[in-house]
């Protein structure tokens, strides 16, 4: 498999309501939801998306209910039609295929997966894992093997033929999962796909996701309302409200330097050692050559942190990939980093 | 002016009104009769082919083919037993030859209704527009007193099996096409979107998502369906159908009380076999929502 192709979106609009195309031009001249609703009785689902989604990366687009998020996801396989903008997936728009090109698109460069699992009842898991596969024409006996290979690897091996009603909340989403996966598309779709399970589980399945995606490299689209799913999940993350796009970066970014006061709450109760780099946090004015504790680069506090507890020392030479040392880490730091927010 | 009686149209005009109808009805009646009647005769061949072979056929044969049918679709041996307790009993008391005619014709009428009734179900549930013109018909049927509709079937067809035939269908096929109807429009919006998401195609969502999704409100159309056609016999027997309608007809018509009663008993007991082995056989179907896992 090559290099994944990413998906820009480009001032991307979604109106509710009998004439969305009339409104967009009020919502550019500065319009709000609010008025819109109230005077011209439309709702604005998405306002002036820009998100540039890099190719065999995880995105994680973040909102409370109602910010747009599920809108959004829909509309890279324009399960919703947009209003205005454009989706592009290399240097095709999304929103100007024809019905039998969009299917196609579906068909093979996508695979979504559901909050509510969206299994179909009726069949077994392998019969639900071959359904994309299924429904492109290729023979069952061929999609069956590739199903197999699916289903084993979420960890359903041996459940081939139970009927999705006989599973757990978890189980039926690995059948989901593997059903997209066995699809064998570059960009999968991921909405709020583990909202529903327990806490423990969906844990469980965020590791899941990030092994696979370590061999993978697909172009990930994963939609939560929950922070520290998107800080552990995405490589990028957007933060949506009220249909716009109020910040986007990694998630060490919008820890240390939330844009506005809504960020700023969000991000208070995270723990911090596991979304901000010791590069951030080191002193790069001096370093140690040679002997003592060594902490790589890249790693994130937390880890810093259970080195030192368990060597005892204070300090640490932080050194980059080819084992040159960049700068120096002590505990002092460490520890301050990840219980106060870092002012900046 | 006269405020007690209704200004209705004078006699005259009213006889003029019935009898240029009645007479355009009965003209078109001698000129297409003929064609409508031919139109028809597959299915009155295929009736009759139907009956002969269940009155010739030994009877030990088709008792067994019978219970056959019944344990297959049920799996249940209680209501195969029961089947054949039911059906003895109508051969003892010298119904079995009746009990044939009706169940062939009640056989081919559920046959017809699926096959008419399904599709314009499914059309029904595609396009909001259709169900809007077909409802008014449905109630129609289902609410218009079945004789009148005899009156212009009579015409058409004279009296005979195929009158019959479409008086039954007329009668029990709504229920058919509105659970089709309903069961597809209640099918879970979120499998339809999974189904669109992998690139189903209009026809794929159909057969894969739709139909099988909405089987046991479809099956319970099936079973209405039966059930309707079964108490419609009767009335069809006034235009000539033989079978228990028959019987019942004669034993009205001559106050035979034990007559009327044992005829009776032998419709409600086909409609209960009918019953229960559809029922069982539906809900064989939907073994997959049992819940095992809570």
């Amino acid at each position: 498999m090559g290099e994944a192709t990413g998906i820009e979106i480009k001032n991307l609009y979604k109106i509710f309501g009998p004439n969305g195309k009339e409104m967009v031009q009020k919502v550019k001249d500065g319009m709000s939801k609010a008025e819109l609703n109230e005077k011209f009785n439309h709702v604005l689902g998405l306002n002036d998306i820009n998100i540039s989604m890099p190719g065999g990366k995880i995105e994680v687009v973040m909102g409370l209910s109602g910010s747009g998020k599920s809108t959004l996801i829909r509309h890279i396989n324009r399960l919703i039609d947009p209003t205005d903008g454009e989706v592009l997936y290399g240097s095709e728009d999304v929103c100007k295929m024809s019905q039998k090109e969009l299917r196609e698109f579906r068909r093979h460069k996508t695979a979504m997966v559901f909050q509510k699992f969206a299994l179909l009842p009726h069949r077994t898991v392998m019969k639900n894992t071959v359904y994309g596969l299924e429904i492109q024409g290729v023979p069952m006996k061929e999609a069956e093997k590739r199903a197999a290979r699916w289903i084993a690897r979420v960890g359903l091996e041996g459940f081939e033929d139970h009927y999705p009603n006989q599973l757990s909340g978890g189980m039926q989403q690995r059948v989901g999962l593997a059903r997209a996966l066995t699809n064998d598309a570059d960009i999968l779709l991921m909405d709020e796909a583990f909202s529903a399970l327990d806490p423990l589980i969906r844990m469980d399945m965020q590791s899941v996701l990030l092994d696979l995606q370590e061999e993978l490299h697909k172009t990930i689209v994963f939609i939560t309302h929950d922070l520290d799913e998107a800080l552990r999940l995405g490589d990028k993350i957007a933060i949506l409200r009220d249909g716009a796009v109020i910040q986007q970066g990694t998630g060490q970014e919008i820890v240390l330097r939330p844009a506005d006061q809504y960020i700023a709450d969000f991000v208070k109760e995270v723990n911090r050692g596991r979304v901000i780099l010791v590069d951030t946090v080191m002193d790069r004015t001096r370093t140690v050559e040679e002997g003592g504790l060594t902490i790589s680069s890249g790693i994130m506090l937390e880890e810093a942190a259970k080195t030192f507890a368990e060597t005892g020392l204070g300090e640490a030479s932080v050194v980059s990939g080819d084992g040159r040392p960049v700068g120096v880490l002590n505990v002092q730091d460490t520890i301050s980093a990840m219980v106060t927010p870092a002012t900046h | 002016m006269d405020w007690i009686e209704f200004p209705s149209l004078s006699r005259g005009s009213l006889l003029t009104i019935k009898k240029t109808i009645d007479g355009s009805f009965k003209e078109f009646t001698r000129a297409y009769g003929d064609l409508i009647d031919k139109f028809f005769d597959p299915l009155q061949d295929f009736l009759v082919l139907l009956e002969r072979l269940l009155i010739t056929s030994p009877w030990p044969l088709v008792l067994a083919f019978f219970a056959g049918i019944v344990f297959l679709m049920s799996r249940k041996v209680s209501i195969t037993v029961g089947t054949v307790i039911a059906l003895s009993l109508i051969g003892v008391f010298g119904l079995w030859e009746d009990t044939m005619r009706t169940i062939a014709m009640v056989t081919v009428c559920t046959l017809l209704a699926i096959v008419l009734g399904i599709p314009i179900g499914i059309f029904m549930a595609r396009s909001d527009r259709v169900q809007r013109l077909v409802n008014p018909v449905l109630d129609l049927m289902q609410t218009m007193p079945s004789f009148v509709y005899l009156i212009p079937v009579v015409m058409i067809f004279g009296i005979g099996k195929v009158p019959g035939l479409i008086a039954v269908v007329i009668y029990a096929i709504p229920p058919m096409i509105r659970l089709t109807n309903l069961g597809i429009r209640l099918v879970d919006q979120d499998v339809l979107e999974a189904a669109d998401a992998f690139g189903s195609s209009g026809s794929q969502k159909l057969m894969n998502v739709q139909l099988p999704l909405a089987l046991p409100t479809i099956m319970a159309g099936i079973n209405q369906c039966i059930m309707m056609s079964l108490s419609m016999v009767v009335v069809a027997s006034m235009i000539g159908v033989k079978g228990l309608g028959q019987e019942v007809l004669n034993a009205i018509n001559n106050q035979y009380l034990t007559a009327g009663v044992l005829s009776g008993l032998a419709i409600v007991s086909i409609a209960i076999i009918f019953d229960r082995a559809t029922q069982a056989y539906g809900k064989r179907l939907q073994k997959h929502s049992e819940v095992v896992h809570g």
